[in-house]
């Protein structure tokens, strides 16, 4: 990533209802085609109207790995926003709201109150939504933005509601966007504009795409934040990709679907999030004891229970590595930003057709409600697919389909055959000549069910060993965690999944007050690169392990693996996301206290 | 009946065709095995052959169906055969689907499916084997249990009403519904053949006696109640007067098709499915058309 010369966050407050998103898309729309990238994270509450809402969309003229630390500009929608903001803004920033329905006390040192009468400029619409589309042209202006710039793009965003509404937006935008010329200054760094525009998405998106260029055809799911994007991108899709989309009754029924469309040939995928999957964990081990290969997405929140279901954390993992009971094995994967996550989603794919097993993606609320640029370049919808042993052709009776003494169809098959790679051919249910039983109940290379009559051990034994031996040397599959930054630094941050972006970020901020930080992302847990791992930490000065919960889950499954102990820890589990400085700080403390467990405070009240 | 599947007539096709690799570990007298060799007959009546059928089942007794049939089979979880099979069917609606499986496992645990399959109208046929008791864990009341009856978990009588499924399954949309008795193999069979051929949801309730721990729903109980609605002249469109039947218990107990509709299946509404063929055998990779509809909006 290269340095940002441009770097501006923009945070836009209000209730529920109070129609924060449609700013928000505009002024994203605006930045994204100049080719500024953009990182968007909306903290909100589990309410449809009312509560408190900030979105916090950064931009910059390099690629952004986190939603930062600092507000440039607060645009206040209602009193509340003001109240609760006001306070933690920094030097140079600017806050903005209506004179005609907030009131203000004194502004911190350096921070610039920015009173705009709404009523006045919009000759008392009655209609609320024209205050945001004043704010719009106020931050136009203050961004030293043309104004053409923002006609056009109110014109396309209005265009559907008619000429009469496209018209009072921008005549309100304009009246705004003089009046703020007319009276405050425009901040000093000028937006610049790249060559390309680029393209957004959010995470959820994102894994919904990866799931599409795997070649998914059947998503089921039940609707649970904050994974029910990707149901929303799936179905909005469905019909041009061919992908047939259900919702159903319960996530019970969502995995046992898309394990019976899987046995049926296609590649199949469900999200949800930790509640949801619970109800998930029996079909699991379904996937795993039928040797059906599905994918599972997990988009974690705050838990335990229904918790905070708005808010984010890294407390699944644990879940995730128990889901189900008896002894299995599962693909476990935690992408580290959106793109991570699209590009992870059909190496996924290709790892279960390979071992003929359920994957499971572990995001969270962070990457996956994020909104993000993405040079659209990068988004490669034609990523290899390797379905592994796959049988997809019949087998008619003349060319060996009925080889059973008994004469039956299909008898020379078998669909658990004892290999040495523990993998069997697999045919897709409905084949001539390969007619066959799966079973959750123990079963023997034909299928044929060892639990109830006559429970074997040796073969029992065998067939345990099988499922087993498909995961031999599958670590060498996946690409094992690499160091980012210099190799003699003070300290080692250790995190896993969606902490990448802040950590990364963290580790050049601690640069700039001297501390040379480096960076060990872990994104496989299963398989895990255990000796990769523990090889580098063991050169490392110090490691300290980052981690969006409280009770160290990686830490403690990293120490089970492997017996590594970390130096020290910065945990966060209030529901919001690391910002940067809580990393910095967290590192600083530490260097100097030797604290075991770092928690940072965390200062925006949302 | 307008809309019925066809399927070749198939001389060789017989019964034995569909006998599965091992024989049934059910009790002698079982009421199942009488289910069984009724599938197998009508299958091969229908001149299906065994990968063209594929027969689906959760947890219990009677859902041990698949192991003892050769056809395609998935022996899933406990209550979700109906779940298994919406996505089978989904991702290839030219299989015939057969579930199987008993009152426990489907009016129970695997009630919220049976309710969801039934407004949905998934194309498929389930037999349920009721034997109103939980047999392979030997012995408790189910969903199906008549009021006052005693078991290992219900040793001072049964409380609980029992639930009519045959209802239940009229008033949530199901389109073929009707009711078996395994002691007359001959008329399950007609309804079998009826229900595979119906398209759209079907459900047979079969009685089908637990000789073993239900000594109240026994052969004897049934034999000199049961009375065929067929008998009677009863119009399968009645919905009312199918309903009316159906909640007869006593010294009367008709079995029969209580009703049939033609509504449009799941799979008849799913505009991916009008042409090319089960999903589950087409190529899956993108087509460049297709990439470039998905990254314009982003933009």
């Amino acid at each position: 990533m290269k340095d940002a010369t441009f770097d501006f966050a923009l945070a836009i407050g209000g209730a529920a209802g109070q129609g924060i998103a449609t700013p928000g898309n505009i002024l994203a729309r605006m930045f994204v085609r100049r080719g500024l990238h953009m990182y968007a994270y909306n903290a909100y509450q589990s309410i449809i109207r009312g509560g408190h809402i900030l979105l916090t969309i950064r931009i910059a003229d390099a690629e952004l790995p986190c939603h930062g630390d600092k507000i440039d500009l607060l645009m206040c929608l209602n009193q509340d926003t003001l109240d609760r903001h006001l306070p933690v803004l920094g030097p140079g920033a600017r806050a903005v709201y209506n004179s005609g329905n907030v009131e203000t006390g004194d502004a911190p040192e350096g921070v610039t109150l920015v009173p705009i009468p709404v009523g006045e400029l919009t000759d008392n619409n009655p209609n609320k939504l024209m205050q945001n589309t004043a704010f719009i042209g106020v931050t136009t202006a203050l961004l030293g933005i043309d104004f053409e710039v923002l006609s056009a793009t109110l014109a396309e965003t209005f265009e559907r509601k008619g000429q009469e509404m496209v018209d009072l937006n921008v005549s309100t935008a304009k009246a705004a966007f003089d009046y703020t010329h007319e009276n405050f200054e425009t901040f000093p760094d000028l937006v610049p504009s790249a060559d390309e525009p680029l393209a957004v998405w959010s995470g959820n998106d994102a894994l919904a795409m990866g799931g599409a260029a795997a070649g998914v055809k059947f998503y089921a799911a039940y609707p649970m934040s904050p994974a029910t994007g990707v149901l929303h991108w799936m179905a909005n899709n469905a019909r041009k990709l061919g992908i047939i989309v259900r919702q159903v009754e319960d996530e019970i029924g969502v995995a046992n679907m898309v394990i019976g469309a899987a046995h049926a040939g296609a590649r199949t995928m469900c999200a949800t999030s930790g509640g949801g999957f619970a109800l998930m964990t029996e079909a699991i081990g379904a996937a795993a004891m039928m040797e059906i290969p599905v994918v599972f997405i997990n988009v974690m929140r705050a838990g335990p229970s229904t918790g905070v279901p708005t808010k984010t954390e890294q407390g699944d993992l644990w879940q995730m590595l128990g889901a189900s009971q008896g002894d299995f094995q599962r693909f476990i994967v935690a992408p580290m930003n959106a793109l991570d996550a699209f590009n992870t989603v059909p190496e996924l794919f290709n790892l279960c057709d390979a071992a003929q097993c359920p994957g499971i993606v572990l995001s969270d609320l962070l990457i996956s409600e994020g909104t993000f640029s993405v040079p659209a370049g990068k988004i490669n919808l034609q990523p290899e697919i390797d379905r592994g042993e796959l049988i997809t052709e019949p087998r008619p009776a003349d060319d060996g389909g009925l080889a059973d003494p008994g004469g039956r169809e299909g008898g020379g098959y078998k669909r658990y055959e004892l290999t040495e790679s523990g993998i069997s051919p697999r045919a897709i249910l409905g084949l001539e000549g390969y007619v066959h039983v799966v079973s959750t109940d123990e079963h023997d290379e034909d299928g044929v069910l060892i639990s109830d009559e006559f429970t074997n051990p040796h073969k029992r034994r065998l067939m345990v060993e099988k499922r087993s031996r498909k995961f031999e040397g599958i670590v060498g599959r996946v690409a094992p965690p690499e160091l980012e930054g210099p190799a003699d630094a003070d300290v080692t941050l250790l995190g896993w999944g969606s902490t990448w972006g802040v950590i990364h970020e963290a580790c050049e901020q601690l640069a700039d007050v001297g501390i040379t930080a480096n960076h060990l992302p872990v994104k496989w847990i299963v398989p895990l690169h255990g000796e990769q791992i523990v090889e580098i930490l063991g050169k490392s000065k110090r490691v300290i392990m980052v981690e969006n919960n409280q009770s160290g889950q990686f830490a403690r499954y990293l120490r089970g693996e492997t017996g590594f102990k970390a130096d020290g820890h910065i945990r966060k589990y209030d529901g919001e996301p690391f910002m940067p400085h809580h990393i910095v700080a967290g590192v600083q403390e530490q260097l100097a206290d030797n604290i075991e467990i770092y928690v940072p405070q965390h200062e925006i009240m949302v | 009946m307008s809309e019925t599947k066809t399927a070749e007539p198939a001389a060789e096709i017989t019964s034995k065709d569909f006998k599965g690799k091992v024989d049934p570990d059910w009790c002698p007298g079982c009421g199942d095995f009488s289910v069984l060799k009724s599938v197998q007959v009508a299958l091969s009546d229908l001149g299906l052959k065994p990968h063209e059928v594929v027969t689906i089942a959760g947890i219990g007794c009677s859902s041990n169906f698949p192991g003892y049939f050769n056809a395609y089979g998935m022996h899933t979880l406990h209550g979700r055969s109906l779940a298994v099979a919406t996505g089978v069917k989904m991702a290839n609606h030219e299989i015939t689907v057969i579930c199987t499986g008993g009152d426990g496992d489907g009016y129970g645990i695997g009630g919220n499916h049976f309710t969801h399959i039934s407004r949905r109208n998934v194309d498929l046929t389930y037999l349920v084997m009721n034997n109103q008791i939980y047999g392979l864990t030997t012995g408790q009341i189910s969903p199906t249990s008549d009021l006052g009856m005693k078991t290992k978990s219900t040793p001072f009588g049964n409380i609980e009403k029992p639930l009519n499924p045959l209802t239940q399954a009229i008033m949530n949309g199901a389109t073929f519904v009707a009711r078996g008795y395994a002691g007359n193999q001959k008329h399950l069979q007609m309804l079998i053949k009826d229900a595979i051929q119906h398209r759209g949801f079907s459900l047979i309730d079969i009685f089908s006696p637990c000789v073993t721990f239900n000594h109240d729903n026994d052969y004897a109980f049934f034999r000199p109640r049961v009375r065929k609605l067929e008998d009677e002249g009863h119009n399968p469109e009645d919905w009312k007067t199918a309903c009316e039947k159906a909640l007869m218990w006593g010294d009367e107990i008709y079995i029969g098709k209580f009703f049939q509709a033609q509504r449009p299946t799941l799979g008849d509404q799913e505009p991916v499915l009008e042409e090319g063929g089960p999903i589950g055998h087409r190529p899956i990779a993108l087509t460049d058309e297709q990439a470039e509809a998905i990254i314009k909006p982003m933009m």
